[in-house]
Formats: structure tokens, C-alpha cells, sequence
């Protein structure tokens, strides 16, 4: 699923709520501070490769194959934010951000990198483009918030630019999946046939059709739970503005 | 001569704080289950076990026994009420997770038609293994459903309706897709033959006696009708010498029983479903191992929650 909602809805309980809560220790926020430094190096890397090889090519198709290496290199590396919940030195909900991190981590490998065909198509780069813009804007969010020195640009960004990225991301999701399905049925990709001493038997194109249709309940309860936050955080900064 | 001091009720509505309803001449040793009657008398929709009524907007809900003279109010108490949302009785909750999959096992034994090649319907598989895990599997449920109506004592009397969906959804579903593999025309039989089939099938209905055992023995600790918990103690039944080693016995007896499954039909969906109830059954059994040791000072030092000396 595309990232606006998703990261978006993690760290928006933090903000409500930052007062409150103890927050990690210092060790921990140094690691995290240069985790998130890192990471919006490197989405600020995919976003360059992006560029440069647009201008090189001329050309909006097939620029998939000149951010690859970084792009999963980046977006697997967001696993260790599972990690993170877990031990507990960021205040968010490990099923929530593990679905969410495992949703993109899904798309970069089970379907992008698995149906080769697929990577030549335009949809990638429409999804590609959507989480490179939010994953720069999300990571120096933390980083800013981490280090107590955020700009009001970067939180409108947040809470705004998903309004547009989300459903950018989301079609261009559908669209991949759906552009590999003609090839997992053909070669069988990922699936068990019946029989076999396991008793157990796995369809991936049908498993792709249902996760495709999981996007129909999923995407507008977690768009809307995005504009929900955006109303909170956006009119909690007005009334700090108006006291001033 | 003392007189009675009534007290007064309001409740509120938490958001708006306005009035929804005013209750005076309360008894002062009236219960909030009384109040909640009267509550539900203004309000018919709005039955006993579905009112959350507490002292502070966002506070935790005041149990049905507590006294209203005994809370830090007035005379005049001020609640807040919460709609829980439609309830439904635990026993309901767990007949119908339970029949389902009594009955959808057997749909697929007897293979119905459309689940199976049409050739298939109504045929029978050859092998022994597939008719001793159909009678394995039913006998498992048909104890639980003995177990719900005869034997059970639950602490609270309802949960949210949309619980029951989801467990039911759970279970009907798990069931479905490990009878639909092991009633398949194509099943493969475990691997050691029969040997594996027997050995699994004597562990299952050890198993299957233990957490019966077990269920008895919590049971008996409150057959004086009182809600306080105590610490379960080994009886004369060995079943329950598994009280010496852990909390929740009757988890890894269920544990255990459903390991025996997939070995004695060697099926990954059994296997699946045994993984997650086991992660299920740890949690809760750790939970109430911790609420032993808060409760109890005296309690067992050897006990772990539910694997001997390892979880």
C-alpha cells in the first residue's frame, strides 16, 4: 500500500500525544536520528537517479531499471522499523507498522522483482515516484521532530502532499499487480499443486486477485483516517499561532 | 430513628455533558447494576450489559457489583455513559464458533458436491487416516460444546457483537480450509504410515482427556458460586499432576492435542492452525500466570505458564 497513509498514521499518534509519552533514551535517539538521516539520503538518492536518468533517456519509461538497487536496498531497510516498535524506542504499534512496511516490502519483491515483465511498465514508476516523495518527507520528519526542530513546511507536507500521493500510489500498485497476472498464471510463480506429502496447496495468482481486492476496504479507511489526523495537526498548529 | 440519606443520579452523556437521564430517591447501597436497570427503563434500546457507566468521562467502567454509597461521590453522583455497542452472551459466542466447524468438517468428509471435481461428490476416501481425523476432529468439538453448556464458568457475561463475527470468522474459516485438504481426492497419507498415524492418535485423546481434566478441576474451585479466584492445585486425577509445571495446563493439553493432529494427518493448514493457536494460547497464558503471581504471594515458584521450565 502506498506509504502517505501508512507513515503518516504512525507518527500521528506521536504528535497528538508527544507530550505525554517518555520518548527514547539518548543512545536511542542518536541511533534513530541517523537512521532517519540515512534513510532520507537514500530516498533523496532514488529521487536523483530518477531525475538524472529521465534527462539522459528523454524519456518517462523504463526508468525503473536506474533506481532498482537503491530502491530495494532502502525499502527493505525499512524493516528495521519493526524493530524499533518492538523494542519499544518508537511509540507505535508493531502489527500496524509491520503490515504496513511488509505491504511495500511485498510489492518491491514479491511482485516487482519476481515478474520481470513488469518492470518496464509505466505503473512502477508512478508508485516508485509517490513513495520516494513521501519517504523523503516522512524520514526528515522524524529526523526534524527527533532532534525537537521542525519546521511547519515539512509537517504541512506531510499531512498535505498524501492527499495526492496516496491514491497516486495505490494505482500504481493496482496496476503492477495487475500486469503481472497473465504472467504468474502462465509459468505458475510461487504456487503448490496438489499432489504433494505436505497436503498443501498455494495459488498466487488468486492470492494476487485478493490482495488486490483487500485494497477496496483497506485504502479509504486508512485515507480518511489521514484526513482526520491532517484536521488535528494542522488546527492544533493554528491555535498555537493564534495564542501567540 | 435514622433516616435514610437517598441519593441522587444523574447521567450524562460524555461528549455533550448533556443530561440523559436523572434518577432520584436511589437507595445508597444500590448497586450499578440497579442503576443500570432503571437506566435501561428510560432507555429500552439501551439493555443492562451494553451501558458502560463510569465516574470520569474518560475513566474505566464501575463494575456491576460496586456500591454507590462506597464511590467517592455526593449525595448527588454524577456517571458518564458509554455505549458498548450490541453485546451477545460468552456461552452463544462459543456455541457458534464451535458448531461451525463441527459441521463444516463434515461437509467436506462427505465431500458435498462443488467442493471437489463433480466426479468426486459423495465419494469416500480410501484411507483410514482421513476417517480417524474426521471422528478426531468431531469428538474435539463436541467436547467443547459439552464443555460450554455443562462446564464452564464465565466471569463476564457478554462481549461486543462484532467478536463474534471475527471468531467465528476464524474458526469456520480454518476449519473449511484444513478439511478441504485433508478430505481432498488428492490427500497423501503421513509418511510413516500407520505407524505415525497411531502414535498421534494415542497422544491426541491423552491430550483430549487432560484438558477435559483440567476444565473439571477450574471448575471445582468455584463450586460455591463465588467469583474470587484461587490457585488451582494438583488433584488425584495424574491429568492434573501437570499443575505442579504450569499455570494453564489445560492450553497445553489443547496445544498438544492439535500438534497430535497434524502429525496423524500431516497437513501444513493443520500445522498453520495449530502454530497460531499456540502464539494465542501463550499470550493468554502468560497473562494469567502474571495475574497469579500479582494475586498470590504464595504462588508456586516451579510453575512457568504453559511449557514446563521453558515458556
Amino acid at each position: 500500500m502506498a506509504a502517505p497513509a501508512k507513515g503518516t498514521s504512525r507518527t500521528a499518534q506521536n504528535d497528538v500525544s508527544s507530550i505525554k509519552k517518555k520518548g527514547p533514551g539518548a543512545l536511542a535517539t542518536a541511533y534513530l536520528v541517523i537512521y532517519n538521516v540515512v534513510m532520507t539520503a537514500g530516498w533523496l538518492v532514488i529521487a536523483v537517479g530518477l531525475v538524472r536518468a529521465y534527462l539522459s533517456k528523454g524519456s518517462y519509461h523504463g526508468l525503473y531499471y536506474s533506481i532498482e538497487r537503491p530502491l530495494k536496498f532502502f525499502q527493505t531497510g525499512a524493516l528495521l522499523e519493526i524493530l524499533h516498535c518492538a523494542v519499544g524506542i518508537v511509540p507505535s504499534s508493531v502489527v500496524l507498522t509491520g503490515f504496513q512496511v511488509m505491504s511495500r516490502v511485498f510489492l518491491t519483491w514479491a511482485v516487482t522483482h519476481s515478474v520481470r515483465e513488469v518492470q518496464s511498465e509505466d505503473s512502477v514508476l508512478l508508485f516508485v515516484v509517490a513513495w520516494t516523495v513521501t519517504e523523503i518527507i516522512r524520514y526528515s520528519f522524524y529526523t526534524f521532530s527527533l532532534l525537537n526542530h521542525l519546521p511547519y513546511l515539512i509537517k504541512w507536507a506531510r499531512y498535505t502532499l498524501f492527499i495526492v500521493l496516496y491514491p497516486m500510489g495505490v494505482t500504481g500498485e493496482l496496476l503492477t499487480i495487475y500486469a503481472a497476472l497473465p504472467y504468474v498464471q502462465k509459468t505458475g510463480l510461487y504456487s503448490v499443486t496438489l499432489p504433494n506429502k505436505y497436503n498443501f496447496s498455494f495459488d498466487y495468482y488468486t492470492f494476487l486477485i485478493l490482495v488486490m481486492v483487500s485494497y477496496i476496504p483497506l485504502f479509504p479507511q486508512l485515507y480518511f483516517h489521514m484526513m482526520r489526523q491532517r484536521k488535528k495537526v494542522l488546527a492544533s498548529v493554528e491555535e498555537h499561532q493564534k495564542s501567540n | 430513628m435514622s433516616r435514610v440519606t437517598f441519593f441522587e443520579v444523574e447521567i450524562l452523556d460524555p461528549k455533550t455533558k448533556g443530561q440523559l437521564c436523572f434518577l432520584d430517591k436511589v437507595e445508597p447501597h444500590a448497586t450499578i447494576g440497579e442503576i443500570k436497570c432503571l437506566f435501561h427503563k428510560a432507555y429500552p434500546q439501551w439493555y443492562p450489559s451494553r451501558q458502560a457507566l463510569k465516574l470520569d468521562p474518560k475513566g474505566k467502567a464501575l463494575k456491576d457489583d460496586e456500591i454507590l454509597q462506597n464511590l467517592p461521590v455526593g449525595t448527588t453522583a454524577t456517571l458518564y455513559f458509554k455505549d458498548l455497542g450490541p453485546q451477545v452472551g460468552w456461552t452463544m459466542v462459543f456455541l457458534s464458533e464451535y458448531a461451525g466447524p463441527l459441521f463444516i468438517y463434515l461437509l467436506f468428509y462427505f465431500r458435498l458436491p462443488y467442493i471437489y471435481r463433480h466426479k468426486h461428490a459423495f465419494t469416500s476416501s480410501p484411507y483410514p487416516a482421513v476417517t480417524l481425523a474426521c471422528v478426531c476432529h468431531s469428538i474435539h468439538y463436541i467436547k467443547r460444546l459439552v464443555e460450554t453448556i455443562f462446564v464452564h464458568r464465565f466471569s463476564h457475561g457478554t462481549m461486543p457483537l462484532r467478536n463474534i463475527v471475527r471468531n467465528c470468522l476464524y474458526y469456520w474459516g480454518f476449519a473449511a480450509w484444513l478439511a478441504y485438504y485433508i478430505n481432498h481426492p488428492l490427500y497423501t497419507p503421513p509418511y510413516y504410515g500407520n505407524k505415525q498415524v497411531n502414535y498421534a492418535l494415542a497422544m491426541f485423546v491423552i491430550c483430549q482427556a487432560g484438558n477435559f481434566s483440567i476444565n473439571l478441576t477450574l471448575n471445582n474451585l468455584r463450586s460455591d458460586g463465588s467469583k474470587a479466584r484461587k490457585i488451582p492445585y494438583p488433584t488425584k486425577n495424574p491429568f492434573t499432576w501437570l499443575f505442579f509445571f504450569v499455570s494453564c495446563p489445560n492450553y497445553t493439553y489443547e496445544a498438544g492435542a492439535w500438534f497430535s493432529f497434524t502429525i496423524m494427518t500431516q497437513c501444513v493448514p493443520v500445522g498453520l492452525f495449530t502454530l497460531i493457536s499456540f502464539i494465542q494460547m501463550t499470550i493468554w497464558a502468560k497473562g494469567k500466570h502474571y495475574t497469579y503471581i500479582r494475586e498470590f504471594k504464595e504462588y508456586p515458584d516451579l510453575r512457568m505458564p504453559i511449557i514446563p521450565f521453558l515458556l
